[in-house]
Order: structure tokens, then sequence, then C-alpha cells
């Protein structure tokens, strides 16, 4: 074990155990089964806020878009700026009625929104599908960081992190996650932050060099390449994924079941909107630094740009300190993001499968939790082992682009629209869930191409979300005599102030 | 064996609650009558026009972005200070600019939701 490993291995180790205790700290509190999936609903704006934040900022965040930068440039910065407009979108649209449903998690809400076990079967595939879809990238981060800091194997980081998750994950549910993820925010906030300063100041005493005159002209332009059409195509396609997508993504919702009320859900997404603006302004430093200081990592290797350039632009002791706190950073991201979205599926898991009566026997809640936990973490492992070379924040984008293609159009129109019908709903779904689930599948699938084929089906939501929408509006149309009988009660549930007393 | 004991006369609250006196305005929307439906479907429409003036504002700006940069190349090489005018919008003004709509937009709902409580609960008594 030689000196330079050491940062790296007492981060982990220190983050890890950080994770654990707040954890331990919360299961004290934690009895029933509304404490494990939603917290009892009793968690205020400002913890929620950086809770949401927390579990937001994934591997994707804090490594990922640091290392796009600086290999493709301004294009890459839409990334942030719409994984954060999303949450605009998510706050005008959907927030406050999400929450004045009433419902546990997003099958929940389809069936009490349309009345049919049909919906809620399909949207719990969805959710587990995309939950996994996503914590794949979070395992593979893990495996990557943990090979760049301390040279262990890359399935050494994967495993780390779902130990890690389960046992934070399992004992306390919500409740406990919620602190742990809170305090997991503030930590990959300072993680980066502190670096930046001392990296500036690195900067400024080596006579502040231009990095866009170590750059092509391309590297100053804010549109995909290879420009043009296609590459205007490209650039609104990822708009509308991370705009629209965000609104989907089931441990994102799942959160918002934890407000006290309508009210409350919109003053969290105002404050999660200011948390991800100050986060988000820290990776562009880091990619423009790395055009001057790391300029051998932009051809290959540059998610791991947050990880070397302390060391390489400063040495000693601070380096290593620094370096350690990165790492801590990029560890917290891994966990925070695994044991929300392990929540997520968790939480579908046990009521749809786990809970269910199997022979004689049926599982009690907690039980049923705890057992849909473990499932939920063991299979996007096992599938991580095999392929460890997946990009992070491109599996990420991809994601996104199948929950935009899916949960989106089926959260906006049921709040906002009395006529959709089950039928349209379900023939939505598949369009958008199929249809962008063989573009994510042949991405995946073959190596870079270019031409407008590759770009469309490289990023598929410009298409696959207003095909979902027209499905959904034109079959719930023709399907108007089964809108639901309820539909109109439902609204104003969804719509009116909790201060009016009515029936709900 | 000596006298029975007196019949006593077992008795528990009233079981019927008093009626709760609630806003005429409210009763409407829970009996889904005629006059609740024009309630919701105001409060909606409202609702949503505010959502759609906030994403087209969002439209608007950020949304026209790739396009101006796709007409003015030019634009690529404006500088701001030491930073090119591409990442000066997208990773530093942008994220003000998303939390002020958001707050905008929090004051604007919150207004209408408290002129809707106050519209359902002066209604006159209606005739029943």
């Amino acid at each position: 074990m030689s000196t330079d490993i050491l940062p790296g291995v007492v981060a982990v180790v220190l983050v890890s155990l950080a994770t654990l205790a707040i954890g331990t700290f919360g299961l004290r509190i934690s009895r029933t089964t509304s404490d494990f999936l939603v917290a009892s609903r009793t968690v205020r704006p400002r913890l929620n806020a950086s809770a949401i934040g927390g579990e937001y900022l994934s591997a994707a965040s804090f490594l990922g878009v640091a290392g796009l930068l600086l290999t493709f440039g301004a294009e890459m910065l839409w990334y942030p700026v719409g994984w954060t407009a999303g949450y605009l979108v998510l706050l005008v649209l959907v927030a406050a009625p999400l929450r004045r449903s009433g419902a546990y998690t997003l099958p929940d809400f389809a069936e009490a929104r349309l009345g049919s076990a049909g919906v809620r079967r399909l949207c719990s595939v969805l959710v587990v599908a995309i939950g996994w879809l996503y914590l794949l990238p979070q395992f593979q981060g893990a495996g990557v960081t943990l090979r760049a800091t301390i040279d262990a194997p890359p399935w050494a980081g994967s495993l780390v992190v779902a130990l890690v998750v389960l046992a934070s994950v399992s004992p306390g549910g919500m409740r406990s996650i919620t602190f742990v993820q809170a305090f997991q925010y503030w930590l990959k906030l300072t993680a980066l932050l502190i670096p930046v300063f001392v990296l500036l100041a690195v900067w400024m005493s080596d006579g502040a060099a231009d990095p866009a005159a170590a750059s092509p002209p391309s590297w100053s332009i804010p549109i995909a390449s290879p420009g043009g059409g296609i590459g205007l195509y490209t650039t609104y396609s990822l708009i509308i994924a991370t705009f629209l997508g965000t609104m989907g993504l089931p441990h994102v919702v799942v959160r918002f079941y934890t407000n006290p009320d309508g009210r409350a859900a919109r003053r969290t997404t105002l404050a999660v909107l200011m948390l991800l603006g100050v986060f988000y302004v820290l990776p562009p430093v880091y990619g423009a630094l790395g055009r001057i200081y790391a300029p051998r990592l932009i051809e290959n290797g540059s998610d791991v740009l947050v990880l070397e350039l302390p060391s390489l632009m400063v040495g000693g002791v601070l380096g290593a300190v620094l370096t350690g706190l990165v790492t801590a950073g990029a560890f917290a991201a891994f966990l925070s993001t695994s044991s929300g979205l392990t929540i997520a599926v968790a939480g579908v898991l046990s009521q749809d499968v786990t809970g269910r009566r199997w022979g004689t026997r049926r599982l009690g809640g907690v039980a049923a939790f705890r057992v849909a936990a473990v499932i939920a973490v063991v299979v996007p492992l096992l599938m991580s082992l095999p392929a460890q070379d997946v990009a992070v924040a491109r599996t990420v984008g991809l994601a996104f682009a199948v929950t935009a293609s899916t949960f989106a159009p089926l959260l906006m129109l049921g709040i906002w629209w009395r006529g959709l019908t089950p039928t349209g709903a379900v023939a939505g779904l598949l369009v958008g869930g199929l249809g962008s689930g063989a573009a994510v599948a042949w991405t995946l699938g073959t190596s870079a191409s270019s031409g407008w084929a590759a770009a469309l089906l490289g990023q598929p939501a410009a298409w696959s979300v207003p095909a979902s929408f027209l499905t959904m509006v034109v079959i719930s149309r023709l399907t108007a005599a089964t809108v639901p009988a309820h539909a109109g009660r439902f609204m104003v549930r969804l719509h009116t102030p909790e201060a009016v007393d009515l029936q709900r | 064996m000596s006298d029975p004991l007196p019949r006593v006369r077992v008795t528990g609250p009233p079981r019927r609650r008093a009626d709760v006196v609630r806003p005429a305005g409210a009763r409407e929307i829970d009996a889904e009558s005629a006059l609740g439906e024009v309630f919701m479907r105001s409060l909606l429409r409202e609702q949503l026009v505010l959502a759609l003036r906030v994403l087209a504002a969002l439209v608007l700006t950020l949304g026209l972005l790739p396009l101006a940069f796709h007409l003015f190349p030019s634009l690529g090489d404006v500088r701001v200070g030491p930073l090119p005018l591409g990442w000066l919008l997208l990773g530093v003004l942008t994220y003000p600019w998303l939390v002020l709509l958001g707050w905008l937009y929090i004051r604007r709902v919150e207004d209408n939701e408290r002129d809707f409580a106050d519209l359902v609960s002066v209604l006159p008594e209606a005739p029943e």
C-alpha cells in the first residue's frame, strides 16, 4: 500500500461510516410502514430540499459533467442546465398536485387517478426498469472511482456501494435516509467548493492562462457536435429529455410525498432549484481548468478529471487532502443516489411483489420492504459486473429520455386533463417506453457512429415524447366513454388548496 | 332476596354530530353541482395559464439559445471578461434566472389559491 492511495482510502471509509452512523440514528425513530416509505410525511422544506439535492446529484453530476465539459466544451453545459430546469418544470406543472394526490409511489398515483390495476402494473414495471437503468451507472462509477484513487479492482467499488446502501436503507427506510441524504448534499458541495478556491488561486498565480485559447472554437459554442442540423436536433432533444425527464424519475417523485402539504412541496422545489444552482456552477470550473492542467485526460479517462485535477495542480499534503475531499464527495454521490433509487424501486417491489401472498405465507410491511431492497440492489449489481465501460453521464442521460417519454406525459395529462382514460394511458406509456427503450438498447449496444440515424436513436426524446403525448390524447379521445367516473372528484383533490375545507 | 336494583338508563353521547358549518362554496364543489364545476374549472384554468406563462418565459430565453448560436456563429467568439459568452450564459447566469422564475411562480400561485379560498368561503348562503 503506497502513501498516495491513503487519502482515497480514508475518504471512502469515513463517508461509509458517517452514512451508516446517521442511518442508525434514524433507525431509532423509524417504526411504521409510513415511516419507511414516506417518512410519515413530516419532512420540512429545508431538510427535504437538502435531501432531494443530495439524492439527485449523482455520479453523473459529480464526475461526469466536468469530464464531458473538458472534452466537448459548452455543448455539455446543457446537462446541468437541463437537470436544474427540470425542477422548474416540475414545480409549475406537478409539484403541489402530486403531493395532494396522497399516493405513496408513481404506480399508486396512476391507479388512484385512473382506477385501473393494469395501468398500475405497467407503471410498476417501468419504475423498476428505469431505477435499474439509473443504478447501473452509479455502481459502475463507484468502480471507476476506486480504481482511480486506490487501485482497487473495478468490482470492488460497486460491491462497497451496494453493501453500504443496503445496510443504511433496509433498517430505517425513508425516515433515516432523509438525514443521510441531506448530509450528503452538503458534503458534496463542500467537496467541490473548497478545492475550487485552492485551484483558482493556483491558476491565478500561474498567470491565469486562457482555457479557450487551448481549445478548438466549438468548445465555446453550446450546440452539440457536429453542429448544423444534426447538432441542433441533438441539442433540442437533450433539452426536452432533461427538462421533462426530471418529473418522472422514481426516486425524485417519491420524495415529494414526504412533504407535509402541497404548499410545502412547492417551497421544497424552489429550495432545490437554489441548491442545484449553487452546485452546478462548480463542475465547469474543473472542466475549464482541466483544459490547461490535464490535457492527457481530454481524449480518454475524462470521468476521473475531478478526482485527479487537485493532485495534478497542487502537490504535497494539501494536494493529498484535496484528493481525499473530492473522493469523499464522489463516494457520497454514489451512495446517496443509489439509496434513493433503492428506496423507490424497493417501495414498488414491496407493494406489488414481495408484499403479496406467496403460497400460504405473506410478509409484513417492513419485512417485505427489506426483502425488496435486497432484490433492488442485487440485480443491477450483477448487471454492472460484466459491463464496466459504459460512460456514466451517457447512461444517466438515456434514463432521462425514457422517463420523459413515459411518466412525464402520464403525470402532465393525468394532472391537468380530465379526459385521460386507462386505455389511453397504457397505449401512450407503451409507445413512449418501447420507442425510447429500443433507442436506448441500440445506443448502449453499438459503438458510436454518426449521421441522422445515430442522432435520432442516440437522443430519442424529440420524437418519442411527442409520440407518447399524441398517443395518450388520441386513444383517450377514442375511448372517451371509459373516462373514470371519479376523475372530477380527483381533480378537486389535486388542485384545491388544503386551506379550503372539502371532502377529499 | 332483597329488592331488585333500580333500573338505570345507560346513555352515551349523542351519535349525530351537530352539522359543521362549512362554506357554501365548498358544499357546491363537494356536491359537484354546476356552480362547483364553474369554481373548479376557473381554478384549473388560472393555474394552468400561470404555469404555461412561466414555461413560455423559459422557452423564449433558454430555449432560443441553441438557435441563436446556430444562426449567428460569431456569438461563439464573444467574450465577457475571461469567459466565452456561451459559458457565461449557461454556466452561471441560467441558475439565478431559474430561481427567479420559480420564486415569481410561487408568489402568484399562492395568491391564486388564496383568492380561490376567499371565493368559496364568502359565497352567499344558497337556498336549500
